[in-house]
C-alpha cells in the first residue's frame, strides 16, 4: 500500500549478503548438524543413527586427548598472553622514549601467519640443532628443552609459539585503553597520592575491563580456531599428543573419510563456541541504544 | 595544601614552575628499562633466528650454535627457497605459492572491502527491516570455527563446479571476510553524522549515489584499515587454501607447510627458514609500513565503534 | 498527563491565509512507542513557524516527517497544496539545514551547494547562477572553493544555509541550526536568519531548544512536550498567556515562580495565612473557582514597594519578606525571596542596595499573573 521506497532500496543492496548468510553460514550449519546424526563415511549419506557419532566420538582416544590439550593450550594461552599482554602495555604507558619502536616490536609476530610461528618455533625447539643444543654447548649440560617432540610437553610447546605470537595483541587493545582515560583521573591519583602499582590494580584495571573482554573473546576464538599452528610446528604429535579438535575435524573430514564423526565433532565444537559467544555478542552489540540517529 | 604536603607533591601537581623533571633512574625505573629491554629481545629472537639461519650452509648449521652470526654468509638457500625447493615431486620453489597466494589475494580483498563497505553503508545509514538479525548472523559467521562450515561448502562448490579453482577460493574468502569488513563499515558509518545522509536525500541523491559521492569519498581511512585487515588475513590464511584452492592454486603457507613438513632424509634448515620469512615477507612489509592503521584496524574491529 | 487538554490547536484562521505547510493528523510510531499521535499544525505561507521544546519532546520527529525523512505510521503531509505524504525529500519543494551543518566533507563550498542542483541536472550555467546568488547573499563567495574542514563553524552553516537557498523552494526546514555555535556567532547568524527570511519571504519551520531563538525568530511558536504541541501561538502570547503550567515554566529567564494554594472564590489561599485577592486577574472560562490551583508570577511582574509608598492599585497585592540569596546579572538582579513559606523570585534593579537576610516589601501584579489548575496544569 505504502511506497517505502527507503527500506526497499536498503534490502535490495543487502540481499546478497543476505544469500550469503542463509546459504554458508546457516545452511551450512544445519548441513553439519544433519551429517552428524548420520552414519556417513566417504560421502553423505542419510541413514540416520541418532547419536551414534556422538557416542563414538567420546570414545575416541584421539578426541578426549584433542579436548584436554584444548582446555590445556587455551588457559595457558588466554592466560599468559592477558598477562604478559597487561604488563607490556602498562610499561609502554610510562612515557618511555622508545616507545613507538617497542610497540611496533611487540605487535609485529601478530602480523604473521601461524604456519610462519609453527615453522620458527620448531626450529629453536629442534633437539639436535636447536636452543637446547646451543645452551648445552655454552655448558649447561643437563638443560632440556624438547618439547616440541616430547609427548608430555608437545602442548605446551604449541602454547609458547600461540603467546609469542599473540601477547602482543593484547598489549595493543589493553595500551589503547590505558590512553583512553581521563588523564584527570590520574592527576586525582596523585593529588590524593595514591602509589601508582595500586592505582593499575584498583583503578585502572577495572576501568580496562570492556578491553579485556574483547581481547579474550579474541584470544578465546583463536584458540578454538587452532589448527594452522599444530599442524606447522608438531603435526599434532608426537603421536597424537598435541592433537586438537580443529585437526580431529579436519583429518577425518579429509584424509579418513569419517565424515559422520567429524561433523559431530565439529558439532560439538559449534555448541560450545555459541553457548560462550551468545550471551556476549547480545551484551556487547545487541544491548542499549539500537544504532544512531 | 599545606606546606610539607605540597613540598612531597609539588612536581606532581605542578605548583612549583621550574624546566622538565630532572631524570633520575629510580630502581623502578631500571626495572622498567630491563623488562621492556628484555621482553623485546625475546618477541624479536625467533626473528633473528630466522634470519641468520637462512644466511648459514648447511655444514655451518650442523654445529648446532643456532643463535651465532652466519660465519660466510650466502643467499643460495634464498635462491633455492625461491625457485628450486622441492614439495613432493615439484621442485620449482616458494615462488609458484607466491604468486598463487597474489593471485588470490588482490580479487579476495578487492571484492570483500567493496561488499563490506556497501553492507556497513546500508546497515548504518537505511537499515532496511532485520538489519540487527543480519548483523548477528554476520557476527557468528566471524567467530564460529570455520570448521563447522567446510564440508557442506565443499560439496556445494563441487556441486556448482567450481570446487578447487581460484573462483572457488576468492568467493570462500569473501564470505568470510564480510563479516570484519561489514563490522568495520558499519561502526565507521556509525560515527558519521546521520544528517550528512538526510542532507544528501534532501539533495535528491539515491543510494547509490550518497554511497559513491557522498561516503565512500570519505571513507579513505577505513578502507585502508580493511584493506590491511584483509590483505594480513587471506595471505596468512592456510585451511582454506588448503581446501578450497585446489592443486594448481594453492597458497604460498600451504606450499611454505608441504615444503618444511613433507621433506625426508636430511633437512636444509636454511632453505626452509629462507622459505619461511619470503612467506612472512608481505604482511611483515605492510604491518611495518603501516604499523598504525594496523594498530587502528585492530581497534577498530575488536571494540565496539 | 496533559490528557485534558486538546492535543493540539491547528491554526484556524480566518483571514484567506494561504496555508503552505500542513500536518494532519500526524502519526509516528516504531513498534509499540509512540513519538507524535494525531498530530496537526498548519503554517501559512511565508510564516516563520518556530518548534520549541525540550529534547525528546518530538520536535526533530516532525521536521523529519515534514522532510520526508522519515516513515510515518499514519496521517498526511502537504506542502504548497500537494500531498506529498510518500513523496522522496527531494520532490517536497523543501530546503533543509542541520544541526552538525551535514557537509560533504570531500566537496568544496561550491560543489556542496550545487550538489543537488546537478543530480536533478539543471543547466550548467543555472546552477553557476544560483550558487552565485547564495554566495552573495550568505558572504560567502571568497569561500566557493575551500573545503568544509577549512571553514569556521559558522561559516560552515552559512554554508549549509545556502545549500538550502539554492534549492529555491518555498519551504526552509531548520533542524536547531545555530546549537552547535557559540553564543557569539550564535546571536550573530540568528540575525542572518531573520534578515533572510525578512528578505526572501519563505516559509521557515524551526526546531529549538533555545527560548531566545524561539521569540526572536518566530511569527508563531509551537512549544512542544511528550510528542503534544502545548500551545501555538505568537511568541507574546505564549509568553504572556501560557496555556499551561509547562510553556509558563519552560520560556522565561528567570523561570516564573510558582505558588501553589487553594482556591477560594476570587482569592487563592498560599497557606500560613495568606491569601491574595485575584480581582485583577481575567479567568479563562469558564470559570474554577475552588480547589487547588498554582499560582504562576514571572520576576519582573513582582515590584519592590518603598517604606511609605502610595496604596497598591487595584490588581496588585502586597506582601513581606525576608531576601534568600542574590544573584545579579549585570542588567539587573534577581532577589531570592518568600512569601506563605514559597519561594519567590523578584526581577530587581541592578544598583538596588540589598543584602542577604534583609526583610522586602513587594507588590506581585496579579492582572500579568496565570493562574493553573494543579493536577492538570491547565491555565485557569
Amino acid at each position: 500500500m505504502r511506497p517505502r521506497r527507503q527500506i526497499a532500496t536498503g534490502t535490495i543492496a543487502l540481499l546478497p549478503v543476505w544469500a550469503v548468510v542463509v546459504v554458508a553460514y546457516l545452511g551450512t550449519i544445519a548441513w553439519t548438524v544433519l551429517i552428524s546424526f548420520t552414519g556417513s563415511r566417504t560421502l553423505p549419506v542419510y541413514d540416520f543413527v541418532g547419536f551414534a557419532q556422538y557416542e563414538r566420538l567420546f570414545g575416541t582416544s584421539r578426541w578426549i586427548v584433542s579436548i584436554g590439550n584444548i582446555a590445556t593450550f587455551g588457559v595457558l594461552f588466554i592466560g599468559c598472553c592477558l598477562i604478559i599482554g597487561f604488563l607490556l602495555a602498562v610499561a609502554l604507558d610510562q612515557k618511555v622514549r622508545a616507545e613507538g619502536a617497542l610497540r611496533t616490536i611487540y605487535l609485529y609476530p601478530y602480523s604473521m601467519s601461524f604456519i610462519v610461528t609453527g615453522l620458527v618455533w620448531q626450529w629453536i625447539m629442534n633437539p639436535e640443532l636447536g636452543l637446547q643444543r646451543s645452551l648445552r654447548d655454552a655448558g649447561f649440560e643437563s638443560f632440556t628443552f624438547d618439547w616440541a617432540v616430547n609427548r608430555d610437553m608437545a602442548i605446551y610447546a604449541v602454547a609458547v609459539a600461540g603467546i609469542w605470537q599473540a601477547s602482543g595483541l593484547v598489549m595493543a587493545i589493553l595500551l589503547a585503553g590505558l590512553r583512553g582515560i581521563d588523564q584527570d583521573l590520574w592527576k586525582a591519583t596523585k593529588v590524593d597520592g595514591i602509589p601508582t602499582w595500586r592505582v593499575y590494580l584498583s583503578i585502572v584495571l577495572p576501568l580496562l575491563k570492556p578491553m579485556i573482554v574483547t581481547a579474550v573473546v579474541l584470544l578465546s576464538v583463536a584458540v578454538v580456531k587452532a589448527y594452522d599452528l599444530v599442524v606447522a610446528l608438531t603435526r599434532g604429535g608426537p603421536g597424537i599428543a598435541s592433537e586438537v579438535p580443529a585437526k580431529f575435524v579436519m583429518d577425518n573430514l579429509f584424509e579418513r573419510s569419517n565424515i559422520g564423526l567429524a561433523t559431530a565433532a565439529s558439532t560439538v565444537m559449534l555448541v560450545t563456541v555459541l553457548t560462550a559467544l551468545v550471551p556476549w555478542l547480545y551484551a556487547e552489540y545487541f544491548r542499549g541504544a539500537k544504532g544512531h540517529g | 595544601m599545606t606546606a610539607p604536603s605540597a613540598t612531597l607533591h609539588r612536581s606532581a601537581a605542578g605548583v612549583v614552575p621550574r624546566g622538565a623533571r630532572p631524570k633520575t633512574l629510580t630502581a623502578g625505573r631500571i626495572g622498567l628499562i630491563v623488562f621492556l629491554a628484555v621482553s623485546a629481545a625475546y618477541v624479536l629472537t625467533p626473528l633473528y633466528v630466522m634470519v641468520v639461519t637462512s644466511l648459514k650452509t648447511m655444514e655451518e648449521i650442523r654445529l648446532g650454535a643456532i643463535f651465532a652470526l652466519p660465519a660466510a654468509p650466502t643467499v643460495e638457500p634464498w635462491i633455492a627457497a625461491w625457485s628450486t625447493a622441492c614439495t613432493g615431486l615439484t621442485c620449482e620453489g616458494i615462488q609458484v605459492g607466491f604468486w598463487n597466494s597474489v593471485a588470490i589475494l588482490v580479487p579476495s580483498v578487492v571484492f570483500s572491502v567493496l561488499a563490506g563497505a556497501i553492507n556497513g553503508y546500508a546497515l548504518a545509514f537505511w537499515r532496511p527491516r532485520g538489519s540487527n538479525l543480519l548483523f548477528a548472523f554476520l557476527l557468528l559467521g566471524a567467530f564460529i570455527p570455520v570448521q563447522v562450515f567446510l564440508y557442506p561448502l565443499v560439496r556445494i562448490s563441487a556441486l556448482l563446479g567450481v570446487y578447487g579453482t581460484l573462483p572457488n577460493i576468492v568467493a570462500i574468502h569473501v564470505i568470510f571476510g564480510l563479516p570484519i569488513t561489514t563490522l568495520l563499515f558499519r561502526n565507521y558509518y556509525a560515527g558519521v553524522p546521520i544528517e550528512l545522509f538526510k542532507a544528501a536525500r534532501v539533495d535528491g541523491a539515491g543510494f547509490w549515489r550518497i554511497f559513491f559521492q557522498v561516503m565512500l569519498p570519505m571513507s579513505t581511512p577505513i578502507v585502508i584499515v580493511a584493506c590491511i585487515l584483509q590483505v594480513t588475513g587471506i595471505w596468512n590464511d592456510f585451511i582454506l587454501g588448503l581446501v578450497f584452492a585446489g592443486r594448481e592454486n594453492l597458497p604460498m603457507t600451504v606450499q611454505l607447510n608441504n615444503v618444511v613438513n613433507t621433506t625426508t632424509g636430511e633437512r636444509p634448515y636454511n632453505i626452509h627458514m629462507a622459505a619461511t620469512i619470503l612467506t612472512a615477507a608481505v604482511p611483515l612489509l605492510v604491518y611495518f609500513v603501516s604499523g598504525r592503521w594496523f594498530v587502528r584496524g585492530i581497534a577498530a574491529g575488536a571494540v565496539k565503534g | 498527563m496533559h490528557a485534558t487538554l486538546p492535543t493540539s490547536v491547528p491554526l484556524r484562521s480566518t483571514a484567506p491565509v494561504e496555508t503552505s505547510v500542513s500536518v494532519r493528523d500526524l502519526k509516528i510510531a516504531y513498534g509499540s512507542l509512540t513519538v507524535l499521535d494525531k498530530l496537526s499544525i498548519d503554517v501559512a505561507k511565508g510564516e516563520f513557524l518556530v518548534l520549541l521544546g525540550p529534547s525528546g519532546c518530538g520536535k526533530s520527529t516532525l521536521l523529519n516527517a515534514i522532510a520526508g525523512l522519515m516513515d510515518i505510521t499514519d496521517g498526511e503531509v502537504w506542502i504548497s497544496g500537494r500531498n506529498v505524504t510518500w513523496a522522496e525529500p527531494k520532490d517536497r519543494g523543501i530546503g533543509m539545514v542541520f544541526q552538525s551543518y551535514a557537509l560533504y566533507p570531500r566537496m568544496t563550498v561550491a560543489e556542496n551547494m550545487s550538489f543537488g542542483l546537478r543530480i536533478a541536472r539543471l543547466p550548467k550555467a543555472e546552477i553557476a547562477a544560483r550558487v552565485d546568488r547564495a554566495a552573495k547573499l550568505l558572504h560567502l563567495t571568497p569561500l566557493l572553493k575551500r573545503r568544509p574542514a577549512e571553514l569556521s563553524g559558522g561559516q560552515r552553516q552559512r554554508v549549509a544555509i545556502g545549500r538550502a537557498l539554492v534549492r529555491a523552494v518555498d519551504v526552509f526546514l531548520f533542524d536547531e541550526p545555530l546549537s552547535n555555535l557559540d553564543a557569539q556567532l550564535r546571536s550573530e547568524l540568528r540575525i542572518e536568519i531573520k534578515k533572510l527570511h525578512q528578505s526572501l519571504g519563505n516559509t521557515m519551520v524551526y526546531v529549538t531548544h533555545d527560548q531566545i531563538e524561539a521569540m526572536t525568530l518566530a511569527d508563531r511558536i509551537a512549544v512542544m512536550k511528550g510528542g503534544v504541541v502545548q500551545q501555538l501561538a505568537p511568541p507574546q502570547e505564549i509568553y504572556s498567556r501560557p496555556a499551561n503550567r509547562f510553556v509558563a515554566g519552560f520560556l522565561g529567564s528567570p523561570a516564573m515562580t510558582f505558588l501553589s494554594g487553594t482556591l477560594r472564590g476570587r482569592a487563592i489561599d498560599l497557606g500560613g495565612g495568606v491569601t491574595v485577592p485575584l480581582d485583577g486577574y481575567a479567568f479563562a472560562s469558564p470559570e474554577r473557582l475552588t480547589g487547588a490551583a498554582e499560582l504562576g508570577v514571572r520576576p519582573e511582574h513582582v515590584a519592590l514597594v518603598a517604606p511609605g509608598a502610595p496604596p497598591p492599585s487595584p490588581g496588585a497585592h502586597r506582601a513581606t519578606g525576608t531576601v534568600t540569596m542574590i544573584e545579579p546579572t549585570g542588567a539587573d538582579m534577581t532577589l531570592w525571596t518568600d512569601i506563605a513559606g514559597q519561594p519567590l523570585t523578584i526581577r530587581a534593579p541592578a544598583d538596588l542596595s540589598v543584602a542577604v537576610g534583609d526583610p522586602v516589601r513587594f507588590s506581585l501584579d496579579l492582572t500579568r499573573a496565570s493562574l493553573f489548575d494543579a493536577e492538570t496544569g491547565a491555565r485557569l
